[in-house]
């Protein structure tokens, strides 16, 4: 089997189910814990719609907050929105996406990904000096943070390589001549779904059960969430 | 050589300038091995690794904004009073003995197992930089619950015997005495009397029947009495049939303070057996923060069932009787600058209450900067405030308040916390500011339409 059958074939599976997994368990593993039961008098019973609210409220940091978190918000949300763009909005990807989930939608011209993939290169290797430099983020950080900042950055890196590779329609899928590069491309882009439970990546999951639990709490006692 | 410590030596080896902290200092009670120490702390933390606490461990991101939130942090900019860097061991045990992958962690050691040095070390983060305000869980963007976990983590400080002497005294003595300052039955019975002659009004005292029952925080009996006086005129006014019960008065809980959940509830059953003593519809909680979310949100679950009786913070029952008409009041003529505290405005859910007693003194509100619920916190909640060596932390973190308070710009400033208002006047003490923080009950009395 060549590279390029195995990235896409039993790599891929093996990277969904390890992802699958990974993620339920991480769930499970907090779910297995015992919940208390609150018996105060609530302020309200609104609970879930406190709940869905701090999910979306979240999004936006309080008024009082915006000034000192101003450059980390907007970095963030340079980098979480350039991935999305890329990922969603990419020819390719579609192409790929459709192929495994039958679903499909247009895509963005190719001029607009390579600015936003570079945007978010760029975005990302800030995070990265930010990282390192803030006294701050420097105590707080661990492997998991700079690995899970390693495998974000790999497909990028790997998919501005594979941009090369692109078959005549623009599609990954018949990119015979080259098909090495895109293997890698794939390769990493499965590295990153493995890694995603077993780190802080799983955030994009965690976010709702965190926010959520919060939320719930404060609505019960009438407090801002 | 007499004044050298010779517990905590001094460390002459160390080059001068690289040593920040050249003497740690964290207290110890007992005499028992370190091993133990751990184990109890370990044992102890695992008990407070329920759901909520696993979501909040599972989900930081290592963003670092909560630094931003926190008083100890933006006064100092030393990145250690991070909050979440507080719950390091804390986090550390989780992931290591109840994480999803701590079976990993554990046969590889990939996360050591905590120390005795770092829960000593950990003791001034835990203890003396944080007053458990919650402020930063409004600004982590995962909506993690610090101050939750804080109060979780001291659990297992206590256990281990790692509490800050001063915190773990003045527990000790609530437990025994029934009063943290030594506001025993006894010294109640005596400042009532003296209260209710010198003031000429009547305080109810152990009745055996009543609708509403009053507690009192020590910081009022011993320090604040006038505030005794105001309770009793207000509720008087209302023609209200209530009183005070020499079985169950203290409102403050440093059981919940100092981390040991026996003695908070040992605290909290004697306010809610008192109150079930006299069948009282009602218990209206004192100006005093923690006091209010240890009855109003932590009682029942002490109690083991729902309270037989409704709890209202001082400033909440206030608000109704404005509201209702049943008090009417002068008009002060003086703006306002109101100082939320924590426990009853952003963890409490009172945020509006005060502001409606206030609007009802006609006074013109002038508010801070960071308000209501995003108030900044004074910096002696938590029982911050009885840790002496806290002392120049605690003050380097009230300059924001000084500010925030000379840039509103109101004639006066008021609270309704008396542990706030203790802070605020060592502050003013301490930098001879010319701001004195007011009691918003006694602004009420003193202005009441009789
Ligand atoms: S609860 Fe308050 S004092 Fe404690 S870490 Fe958070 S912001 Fe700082
Ligand atoms: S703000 Fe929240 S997610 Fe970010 S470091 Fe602090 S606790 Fe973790």
């Amino acid at each position: 089997m060549d590279l390029i059958t195995f990235a896409r074939g039993t790599g891929l599976e093996a990277a969904f189910t390890i992802f699958i997994i990974g993620i339920a368990w991480r769930l499970f593993a907090i779910f297995r814990h015992p919940v208390k039961k609150d018996l105060s008098l609530p302020r309200t019973t609104h609970t879930l719609s406190g709940a869905i609210r701090t999910i979306f409220s979240r999004m936006i940091p309080h008024r009082e907050f915006r000034a000192s978190t101003r450059f980390s918000v907007i970095n963030g949300y340079t980098f979480h929105l350039g991935l999305a763009i890329i990922v969603f909005g990419f020819l390719p990807h579609i192409v790929f996406i459709t192929q495994i989930t039958g679903l499909s939608w247009p895509a963005l011209p190719n001029g607009v990904i390579y600015l936003v993939a570079a945007i978010t290169i760029i975005s990302l290797l800030v995070a990265l000096m930010v990282r390192m430099n803030n006294p701050v983020l420097a105590l707080l950080s661990n492997f998991d943070d700079y690995f899970s900042w390693f495998v974000t950055m790999l497909p990028l890196a790997t998919g501005m390589a594979a941009l090369g590779a692109l078959g005549q329609n623009g599609s990954a899928l018949d990119a015979t001549q080259n098909g090495v590069v895109v293997a890698i491309h794939l390769l990493s882009f499965e590295l990153l779904l493995i890694w995603l439970p077993f780190g802080k990546l799983a955030h994009a999951v965690l976010v709702f059960v965190s926010r959520g639990t919060t939320g719930s709490q404060f609505a019960r006692k009438g407090a801002r969430t | 050589m007499s004044d050298i410590d010779t517990l905590h030596p001094l460390e002459l080896d160390t080059p001068r300038l690289s040593v920040e902290n050249p003497q740690t200092r964290y207290d110890k009670q007992g005499e028992r091995p370190d091993e133990e120490r751990v184990t109890a702390a370990m044992q102890r933390f695992a008990k407070d690794f329920g759901r909520t606490a696993a979501t909040y461990m599972e989900s930081c991101i290592h963003c670092g904004q909560c630094a931003q939130a926190c008083h100890f942090y933006t006064s100092t900019q030393n990145p250690k009073y991070t909050p979440i860097w507080k719950l390091e061991p804390f986090k550390q045990a989780y992931k290591r003995e109840s994480g999803a992958f701590s079976f990993i962690y554990k046969a590889l050691n990939l996360k050591h197992k905590v120390t005795i040095e770092e829960l000593e070390e950990w003791q001034t983060l835990l203890y003396d930089s944080c007053t458990m305000c919650g402020r930063c869980s409004l600004i982590c963007p995962m909506g993690i619950d610090i101050a939750t976990l804080v109060g979780q983590a001291r659990h297992g400080m206590f256990a281990a015997g790692l509490v800050p002497h001063e915190l773990w005294a003045v527990a000790e003595r609530a437990e025994r005495e029934g009063s943290p300052l030594g506001a025993t039955a006894k010294v109640l019975k005596e400042r009532i009397d003296w209260l209710a002659d010198e003031n000429e009004i009547e305080i109810p005292m152990d009745k055996s029947q009543a609708d509403v029952l009053i507690a009192l925080s020590s910081i009022e009996i011993m320090k604040y009495p006038q505030s005794i006086v105001s309770t009793a005129k207000v509720l008087n006014h209302l023609g209200l049939s209530w009183t005070l019960r020499s079985d169950g008065y203290e409102a403050t809980n440093f059981g919940l303070l100092s981390g040991n959940s026996e003695w908070q509830k040992d605290l909290s059953m004697k306010l809610i057996q008192a109150a079930i003593d006299c069948s009282a519809k009602l218990v209206i909680m004192p100006e005093c923060g923690h006091a209010y979310g240890a009855l109003r949100w932590q009682g029942a679950n002490m109690y083991g069932k729902p309270l037989p009786f409704q709890v209202l913070h001082i400033s909440e029952f206030l608000a109704e009787k404005v509201q209702s008409g049943e008090i009417k009041l002068k008009a002060l003529g003086k703006s306002i600058t109101f100082h939320d505290p924590c426990q009853i405005s952003r963890r409490g859910g009172a945020t509006q209450a005060p502001r409606d007693v206030i609007h009802a003194l006609g006074a013109d509100l002038k508010e801070t900067q960071d308000t209501g619920d995003l108030n900044w916190c004074c910096g002696g909640g938590g029982g911050v405030v009885t840790i002496h060596r806290a002392d120049p932390l605690r003050h380097k973190a009230f300059e924001i308040k000084m500010q925030q308070i000379d840039a509103a710009g109101a004639d006066i400033a008021v609270t309704s916390c008396s542990n706030c208002r203790q802070t605020f006047d060592d502050g003013q003490a301490h930098f001879q500011w010319d701001k004195t923080m007011h009691s918003l009950l006694e602004l009420v009395a003193d202005n009441l339409i009789e």
